[in-house]
């Protein structure tokens, strides 16, 4: 990958940038109560005595989430820890009813790992994961119905969260993209967090410091909280790196500080400086003891582990000889890659790639549907790239029947038979045609003879249009070269 | 016959059992004896038309023998515990007129077995101080005062206070550094604080989660057993309660304890040992040796560590569980100009002096950069005294030693009060036990020059209550305590 470089008169600058990012955990009770985690119920709906932090209330730990942390680790190549421990995060705010986030601090449930990005130039790169660890999410303030009062929704209250925190291994907005788009593929795959970075399932804080291009220091950063957004991200990293630049060759220093950043404006502005940062007092929460995990649980989670999108992407290259690129397209959506593979059952899986991923995802994309709502099927579009490596229709038939395909969701055989599309072989039958073509145009046979070889393709045209595009192809020109 | 209140309740319950005595007219003797003492200024809560309903529902149990473990016995019940429908302030005014929807473990437990609630208990204000001074609803007065009115000790000063003057048949309670174990030596009453974990701590209000324990206050040993039998046992709810089955406690009552070892450590014996109390030890060491018992001397050297450890451990848990009560959701709400001036004059306002002190002192032990000398070496010491016990219960089976090195004082006693370090040393002989996680009752050996009460204490291996039972059980016979 060619490194993003900032360029001024001044010097050359790069990018220095981490992520942090917040999963909320497809789970179906909180993390530490009862409580359900349904969305688009009333507010303050799904709320236990625990989650609003009433006296005497204990948490306790809910298993589902933490096997969907452990599946969440090995997608990430990492290491779980079979000993984690909880803290307890003391702040106050009014939507934190304990007074306190029940988090890992010390000892995360998940160590070390890594995931591989694929850059548009078609090379990989390694991104190194710190940690993950797991904890609750705090309720919500709305702050926009009265002008004297905030309210409190604490449904949210209580829902798992994993939060991944990465080495600082971005050099360019590029690869921090790439990153949050491998990482939503693969907590999708494995059915652990939805992924969904506008609804605020998937959150991102991003970290940005910039240093002289070649240089190996690391300069104070900044932390841009809640962009919620791939391309948010990306921007944000690019305006931020450059007022780092502008600052320090201006002769300006760099504070350490929170800022958020404006997708309208494109900037970002000071939140919270470094000396009113909160001090969390971590403490092992005394309420819950250590999680300790046993290697067979972990190795049990690990058998049933699906096929994460790099292996996926391996097998689509090595056994079905599809390109990288294509490879990595379909495999970034599991339902994608789902669809294809049985679309291609049996089939020549490059011909069902180039139908996926040309007309079909662009009649996908004018219904604006996804492809479980798509309606074709992959059954039937693999029959329709049968007809095709079949001869039994055309290539431009083929369009014209994948026309009626998305709009009837029909099978594509009874579609070309209502039509009598089906292409004629017979060589008999387009002889004829053949023949009468030559007979009515003599003019043209003459220039042929004479040497003006390109009239062949008017005379290919002219057979199939009598034979209502029927004709194949192929043996009309062999027939034509052989007659004229 | 004599007053029904001077049974135990081993006694009612042979009389109830035999029909010879009803629930209701036991119910009654106590309310009225509750009547008749207000100006103990123990009960905070009063349930006794509830009780008194409950008692007839009791009788119909008596009738068609669907009787209970505990049917028709009349308790108090410390205000720390939630109690559905019943007010629960924790003695705060920052919970004026919380009234939980829920029940704690321990009373549902105590519910289940047939057992009625007379009305909640006064205590220190979330259970913080020796000597019941901190409630917000004024001290209890000791029964045993003669003019001057004495402390009933704390925290459990209503719990204990209630037991003596026989305003309750027993009383729930709790202990975090002595706060059942105390009160009872004052009160010549009998209370144990079981192994940490026995209890569940649903749902009763939390002051310091790795300590706190509930326990029973009673009139002697054997109904120390019977409450305890009902209250422990393991709940979901609480994930540091114990799963090992509880045994019936009663059955250790009576056994002999020939060779049984006591431990004598001589660190509970400094020069300035209050003699009446250090001759009371003596007395009680030869009875259980008279009973066949051996005395070892035994050394629990980090004794000294233990008071300034406990009063880091303590405050620092405390500090982030009563960050809860922050006038968002229940309890008092002073209002203020946005959220930060809301919590201030909330928790000004709702916290009394010595709440304050310790939720300043745990602030400040968990913060940046005094956590690792305070809170972190507290912890170290925490794990020396643990081993100090595990070392000396090679040697013995039990120990014996006061349950405090003072007798009774007066209510705002000058010393105590200018300097809040002189209360906290009458903890000396009691937190070590909840540091360590052990369990350990207090009982009276007998009266002071001053006809006050004095506790002895014996502490048992953790999950060994058992022994205490056994050898309580023989040095109450010895000690032949007359009850009020």
């Amino acid at each position: 990958m060619a490194d993003f470089i900032i360029e001024t008169e001044k010097g050359k600058w790069e990018i220095i940038c981490g992520l942090e990012i917040h999963c909320q955990i497809i789970s179906k009770s909180k993390i530490f109560s009862g409580a359900s985690t349904e969305f688009g119920d009333d507010v303050n709906e799904n709320v236990s005595f625990v989650d609003a932090g009433m006296p005497g209330m204990l948490p306790t730990l809910n298993q589902e989430c933490v096997h969907q942390a452990i599946k969440t680790g090995l997608g990430l190549n990492a290491i779980i820890n079979k000993y984690s421990e909880f803290s307890r995060k003391n702040y106050f705010y009014a939507d934190l009813p304990q007074g306190y986030q029940i988090t890992q601090f010390q000892y995360p449930i998940v160590g070390e790992g890594f995931i591989d990005i694929d850059l548009a130039d078609g090379s990989t790169k390694r991104i190194r994961i710190e940690r993950m660890h797991i904890e609750q999410d705090a309720g919500k303030s709305i702050h926009d119905i009265d002008p004297h009062k905030s309210f409190i929704d604490l449904n949210r209250a209580g829902v798992g969260l994993m939060e991944i925190v990465t080495k600082p291994d971005f050099r360019s907005p590029e690869e921090a993209g790439a990153f949050l788009r491998k990482l939503r593929s693969i907590v999708r795959y494995l059915g652990t967090c939805d992924g969904n970075m506008d609804e605020g399932s998937m959150r991102c804080d991003v970290n940005v410091s910039v240093r002289p291009f070649g240089s190996n220091e690391y300069r104070t950063r900044c932390e841009m909280k809640n962009v919620n957004s791939v391309k948010f991200v990306m921007q944000a990293i690019e305006v931020e790196a450059k007022r780092h630049v502008d600052v320090y060759e201006n002769g300006g220093e760099i504070c350490q500080e929170t800022r958020q950043f404006d997708p309208v404006s494109l900037s970002t502005k000071v939140m919270r400086k470094k000396e009113f940062a909160h001090d969390y007092r971590y403490f092992p929460e005394p309420d819950l003891p250590p999680l300790i995990l046993s290697d067979e649980l972990i190795n049990h989670i690990k058998d049933e582990l699906i096929e994460l999108p790099d292996a996926k992407k391996n097998r689509f290259v090595n056994q079905l000889g599809l390109t990288s690129y294509d490879a990595m397209v379909i495999c970034e959506n599991k339902e994608v890659a789902e669809f294809f593979e049985k679309a291609s059952q049996g089939r020549d899986a490059k011909k069902v790639a180039n139908w996926l991923m040309g007309d079909f995802f662009a009649m996908l994309k004018k219904k604006n549907l996804d492809i479980n709502s798509s309606p074709v099927s992959p059954d039937n579009l693999g029959k329709l790239v049968d007809l095709i490596t079949k001869d039994i229709i055309s290539g431009k038939i083929a369009k014209d029947v994948f026309e009626i395909m998305s709009e009837t969701s029909e099978d594509p055989e009874i579609i070309v038979e209502k039509n009598g599309w089906k292409q004629v072989t017979d060589t008999s039958a387009i002889e004829t045609i053949v023949d009468s073509v030559i007979a009515a145009n003599p003019d043209n046979v003459a220039s042929y003879k004479a040497g003006k070889t390109n009239l062949l393709g008017w005379f290919v045209g002219q057979v199939i249009k009598q034979s209502q595009g029927k004709a194949n192809p192929a043996i009309v020109n062999k027939l034509l070269r052989e007659k004229l | 016959m004599s007053d029904l209140t001077d049974l135990t309740i081993a006694e009612s319950l042979s009389k109830l059992k035999s029909r010879e005595i009803s629930p209701v007219e036991l119910t009654q003797a106590y309310v009225q004896k509750l009547n008749d003492n207000h100006k103990y200024n123990a009960f905070v809560t009063l349930t006794a038309e509830k009780a008194l309903s409950d008692a007839e529902e009791a009788e119909k149990r008596y009738a068609n023998n669907t009787n209970r473990l505990l049917e028709g016995i009349p308790l108090g019940i410390k205000d720390l515990f939630c109690t559905k429908g019943i007010k629960t302030t924790a003695c705060s005014h920052i919970l004026d007129n919380f009234i939980p929807q829920y029940e704690s473990t321990v009373t549902q437990n105590l519910l289940d077995d047939g057992a009625l609630f007379l009305g909640k208990l006064n205590m220190d204000e979330f259970a913080m101080g020796g000597s019941n001074e901190t409630s917000y609803f004024g001290p209890v007065v000791n029964p045993w005062s003669k003019n001057t009115p004495l402390v009933a000790g704390g925290s459990s000063g209503g719990s204990a206070a209630a037991v003596a003057a026989k305003m309750c048949a027993a009383a729930t309670a709790t202990d975090t550094g002595g706060s059942i174990r105390e009160p009872s030596a004052f009160c010549g009453v009998t209370g144990i604080k079981p192994t940490y974990g026995r209890c569940s701590r649903y749902g009763i209000v939390a002051f310091a989660s790795s300590l706190d324990q509930a326990g029973p206050i009673c009139k002697d040993v054997r109904d120390c057993a019977l409450l305890l039998n009902s209250m422990a046992g393991y709940d979901p709810k609480d994930s540091t309660s114990s799963k090992r089955e509880i045994p019936d406690f009663s059955l250790s009552l009576g056994k002999d304890i020939k060779g049984l070892k006591v431990g004598i450590p001589a660190e509970y014996r400094p020069d300035g040992l209050n003699p009446e109390i250090a001759s009371y030890w003596d007395k009680a060491a030869q009875i259980l040796k008279d009973c066949g018992a051996e005395i070892i001397n035994i050394n629990l050297p980090h004794t000294k560590y233990a008071l300034p450890a406990y009063y880091v451990i303590a405050p620092a848990e405390a500090s982030s569980n009563l960050a809860r009560y922050d006038g968002v959701r229940y309890g008092l709400r002073v209002d203020g100009n946005g959220l930060d001036e809301q919590y201030i004059n909330t928790r000004t306002e709702g916290f009394g002096a010595e709440v304050k002190r310790r939720i300043l002192i745990g602030t400040y032990v968990l913060s940046a950069g005094y956590y690792d000398a305070y809170y972190l070496k507290a912890q170290k010491v925490r794990r020396l005294i643990k081993n100090d016990f595990d070392n000396a219960f090679q040697k013995c089976d039990i120990i014996l030693t006061p349950t405090s090195p003072i007798e009774p004082f007066a209510i705002g006693d000058t010393k105590m009060l200018e300097n809040p370090i002189n209360m906290y040393l009458n903890d000396v002989f009691t937190v070590s036990v909840n540091l360590a996680g052990l369990p350990a009752m207090s009982l009276p050996i007998g009266l002071s020059q001053n006809s006050l009460p004095l506790g002895m204490q014996l502490i048992g291996r953790a999950f060994d209550e058992d022994t205490i039972f056994k050898a309580a059980y023989h040095l109450e016979r010895g000690a032949n305590f007359v009850r009020m």
